[in-house]
């Protein structure tokens, strides 16, 4: 099997017929052959439904896995691409389309600063997850061909930073080989503080070597994209392929499925003075301890606002209602400093000002990850972001009327030490509304795990709206009246 | 103690200042690193904000003559300096919106005072005094090393804000062309301290190899050996923050063995020094874990007490974005009146933000120099205590300089 194959791989030199040697693609030089419109169109639709179900995966928060496994199956739907060992004419035409296609839709995403930024993050992700699948020897032969710019480091100068090294890559052994690249190829490790920093260069040892790769792909993308945007006014020029790209466009944006977005307020007609009863009753942790803290300090920073404003916005605040919510919270302000500061900000999150984006609320994967609360912030997630003293202390201050006890405590805190932090927040979720029938596993119905905000809110709300109207929300969600 | 009475700076002295003072020639070299007006220049914004607070954005200017006719004609409280554009932002209105972005910048850092205020004993909120500067010179000492040792950057200028903290703006070719991503990544390499205001322990920087905290990443260590005598000196003497029961109590938070939490509990009853105590600590540590092997998560502990006190506070969402936009050096701190003058990282323990001189205390030295002059920006400030700050500048903005005509000289020889 093996010798076949690789008797096959060399014969591929060989082969004039096939024009692509390498299964994957820096996409550096785009076709030149003629091309059909239709062709043009059909390649760049396919690439599309694997570029937004790659988009509406981030959406819903799916782990990396679970990421990849739906993009193949896509890739193999839509946009199939065998590996070296299939030395076919079909092989070359798929490759021709993976190339035309992406060169399509750089066309139509290098208009606007947000699409450039939503297609290099979808692009990037589908060349990782086909690295990443890629044989030894095609990642070989793909790095050979790339022209990155890294150098070995030699057993010198490694003997001479070796405590150094030792201490940024702890569990590497000895004999493991560093390369050596400008800190700018690497971010995302510096981020990480997983390399030596020296002069600007980062040493990276060689099982890291791929993520020089996919930096590089999104690096020479981006600028691409520039490039593109910058000579497109000529290329409008052409009225065939215009309706064509708009549409392409359209059909990213619509496909991308946040289920929270701005439309799905989940109580309407909710007024300022309501706030305050609801946080006590409906709101998770997060929100109810801006809340406090807002009504305590009478002031939020930034990201608080943010994380806090952002949420009521989706559980139904008019921008009317809001505006008096926020400025009735703001007590301490003069009518004059409220609107010149932060009035502006809060008909920003309704998209009414500056790019009149429709922002969705954030979820919890956002909350825990992005915008870590700096030292005087109260904005995050408690589960994650309080000490554990202080985590205790609050939960039984803020959920005690509703009926948790100390003795919930241990069950909680074992949670949050695992960092399930999503987990330690259902729970809680459970204990107090147990006078509502739910049961522990019941989660907010059929067992689900909280991870957006405002569905803790809506759930809680939903029950208490059953119990009024004399219906019974069963544990696995579904509704019986009585 | 203040030494001079707090003068709120009144429109007229606004305006004398930037007639006969302000070094607009020597900001404009600063910024566009050449004496031909270049896109570093001519497409940069600079915002305003007028005595009235109203906020005007996306000026632009093509000579640094224009620039303080300018300024003199709005006469503004204060300005700030944004990113370079691809076009001149005065233009924003009339080019397509796509082909208006930022693309250059330098990497700006702010360090406040306020975020110390959990630690320093000395004063709290606006306040600033000789004492709780020393918090800005470890900071200053620390990240001015690791950005130049580690990132290689050599061009920093370090600002004075005014009041109760200090500025950084570093303009290196690469650091001014760095993205947004990989700024974000370069100030999360820097940033050591998080966690809001209920989490006590606020450092976690250790990788962890199975299961255990392994040792400081290697630049983390380079801050930790600067910082060990900043946090005798200033946390354990001047500062004396764990006398009061409130302070040694967040200590306590800090060490992972409750037996010698409860001991040092009992013993610290009486009033203590910082000093003693933290021998006291030291001393239980040794007793309780005589053998160096078992001692290890001890000794991360206190070395993660020592970068939680003294370890830069980086305000990172001011050197995140291209687009962010900070206020000018030379500008006037509108609440204290006095001037953000660039400090010498060499000198930063001499530094003292009261000693800064106030544009009223300029304005002073003037007219008592000579009652009338010609109104000659730059012989007139020859004549006040303005003068050596405004040296360093040049001088700064002349080694950015000599990099562009090297870099062009080379270039021709290529050619
Ligand atoms: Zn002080």
């Amino acid at each position: 099997m093996q010798k076949s194959s690789r008797r096959q791989e060399e014969e591929v030199q060989v082969h004039s017929d096939l024009k692509y040697s390498h299964r994957l693609s820096l996409y550096d030089r785009p076709p030149t052959e003629d091309i059909t419109l239709e062709e043009f169109e059909t390649c760049a639709i396919d690439r599309l439904y694997v570029l937004s179900e790659i988009e509406s995966c981030y959406a819903r928060n799916r782990p990396f896995d679970e990421l990849k496994k739906i993009t193949k199956s896509q890739c193999e739907k839509h946009v199939p691409l065998d590996h070296n060992s299939a030395i076919t004419k079909a092989r070359d035409d798929q490759r021709r389309k993976d190339i035309t296609g992406h060169f399509v839709l750089r066309l139509a995403f290098c208009r606007s600063e947000e699409l450039r930024r939503r297609f290099v993050k979808a692009e990037t992700t589908l060349f990782r997850i086909r690295y990443l699948d890629a044989s030894e020897r095609e990642r070989r032969d793909f790095c050979k061909s790339g022209d990155f710019d890294w150098t070995q480091v030699d057993e010198s100068e490694k003997s001479m930073y070796a405590p150094q090294l030792k201490a940024a890559v702890p569990d590497a052994d000895a004999k493991e080989q560093y390369f050596k690249v400008k800190w700018t190829s690497v971010p995302d490790l510096v981020e990480k503080r997983r390399v030596f920093l020296k002069d600007g260069w980062a040493y990276v040892p060689s099982r890291e070597q791929s993520s020089i790769v996919f930096q590089e792909f999104q690096t020479r993308l981006e600028k691409a994209l520039q490039m593109t945007a910058k000579a497109l006014p000529r290329m409008d020029e052409d009225t065939r392929l215009e309706p064509i790209l708009a549409n392409l466009s359209q059909g990213f944006i619509a496909g991308m499925g946040s289920e929270w977005g701005t439309s799905e307020n989940t109580g309407e007609g909710i007024r300022a003075e309501m706030v305050d009863e609801l946080a006590h009753k409906h709101f998770p942790m997060c929100m109810r301890n801006l809340h406090d803290n807002l009504k305590r300090d009478h002031h939020l920073k930034h990201f608080g606002r943010l994380q806090y404003g952002l949420f009521l916005k989706v559980l139904g605040l008019s921008i009317e209602e809001a505006l008096a919510f926020w400025r009735r919270s703001f007590s301490g302000y003069t009518d004059d400093q409220f609107n010149k500061q932060y009035k502006y900000n809060i008909r920003h999150s309704y998209g009414l000002e500056g790019r009149r984006a429709n922002y969705p609320a954030k979820s919890c994967q956002q909350i825990l990850m992005n915008d870590q609360p700096g030292a005087s912030d109260s904005h995050g997630c408690p589960y994650r972001h309080f000490s554990p003293n202080n985590l205790q202390t609050a939960l039984l201050s803020m959920y005690s009327p509703q009926g948790l006890t100390e003795a919930d405590l241990p069950e909680i805190m074992n949670m949050v030490r695992a960092e399930a932090y999503h987990v330690a927040c259902t729970r809680v979720y459970e204990i107090t509304h147990a006078t509502q029938n739910v049961r522990k596993g019941d989660g907010i119905g059929s067992g689900e795990t909280i991870t957006h905000p405002n569905q803790y809110a809506r759930a809680s709300m939903a029950l208490e709206h059953a119990a009024a109207d004399g219906v019974k929300v069963e544990a696995d969600g579904d509704i019986v009246m009585s | 103690m203040p030494s001079a009475e707090i003068e709120t700076p009144t429109p007229e002295l606004m305006l004398a200042f930037y007639r006969r003072l302000y070094p607009f020639k020597s900001i404009f070299k600063w910024l566009n690193h050449e004496h031909t007006p270049s896109r570093l220049f001519t497409h940069r914004e600079i915002s305003f904000t007028l005595q009235n607070d109203v906020y005007l954005r996306y000026h632009s200017f093509t000579t640094a003559d224009e620039f303080k006719k300018q300024t003199c004609t709005l006469n503004p409280t204060r300005f700030e300096i944004g990113p370079v554009y691809t076009a001149r932002p005065r233009d924003k209105k009339t080019v397509r919106p796509g082909a208006f972005t930022p693309v250059q910048r330098e990497l700006v850092f702010d360090i406040d005072m306020t975020d110390y205020d959990g630690i320093r004993t000395c004063c709290s909120g606006a306040d600033i005094c000789k004492r709780c500067w020393g918090f800005i010179g470890a900071a200053v000492r620390v990240l001015d090393s690791a950005i130049r040792q580690q990132f290689g950057y050599k061009h920093l200028l370090w600002v004075y804000s005014g009041r109760r903290g200090i500025h950084l703006w570093i303009s290196d070719r690469e650091a001014m062309a760095l993205t947004d991503d990989q700024r974000r990544s370069l100030v999360n390499f820097l940033t050591v301290i998080q966690g809001g205001k209920e989490m006590h322990k606020k450092v976690n920087v250790r990788p962890i190899i199975k299961g255990s905290s392994a040792d400081l990443p290697p630049s983390i260590r380079q801050a930790l050996d600067q910082l060990v005598q900043p946090f005798e000196d200033l946390i354990l003497l001047d500062q004396d923050c764990f006398r009061r029961e409130e302070g040694w109590k967040e200590l306590l938070q800090l060490i992972p063995d409750s037996k010698i939490v409860e001991k040092l509990e009992r013993k610290w009853t009486d009033d203590r020094s910082s000093d003693d105590k933290w021998a006291d600590l030291k001393d239980e540590i040794k007793a309780s874990y005589p053998s160096k092997a078992t001692r290890a998560p001890m000794t991360h502990a206190i070395e993660d007490i020592v970068l939680q006190y003294t370890y830069p506070r980086i305000d990172a969402e001011v050197s995140k974005h291209r687009n962010h936009l900070l206020k000018a050096p030379f500008c006037v701190h509108p609440k204290t009146g006095r001037i953000c003058v660039p400090i010498d990282p060499e000198a930063i323990d001499e530094f003292d933000p009261e000693l800064v001189p106030t544009v009223g205390q300029l304005l002073r030295e003037l007219d008592a120099a000579a009652p009338e002059t010609t109104g000659e920006e730059h012989s007139d400030r020859e004549r006040t205590s303005l003068k050596p700050y405004v040296e360093m500048l040049e001088k700064h903005a002349l080694g950015l300089m000599s990099v562009v005509r090297r870099d062009r000289i080379a270039n021709d020889m290529t050619w």
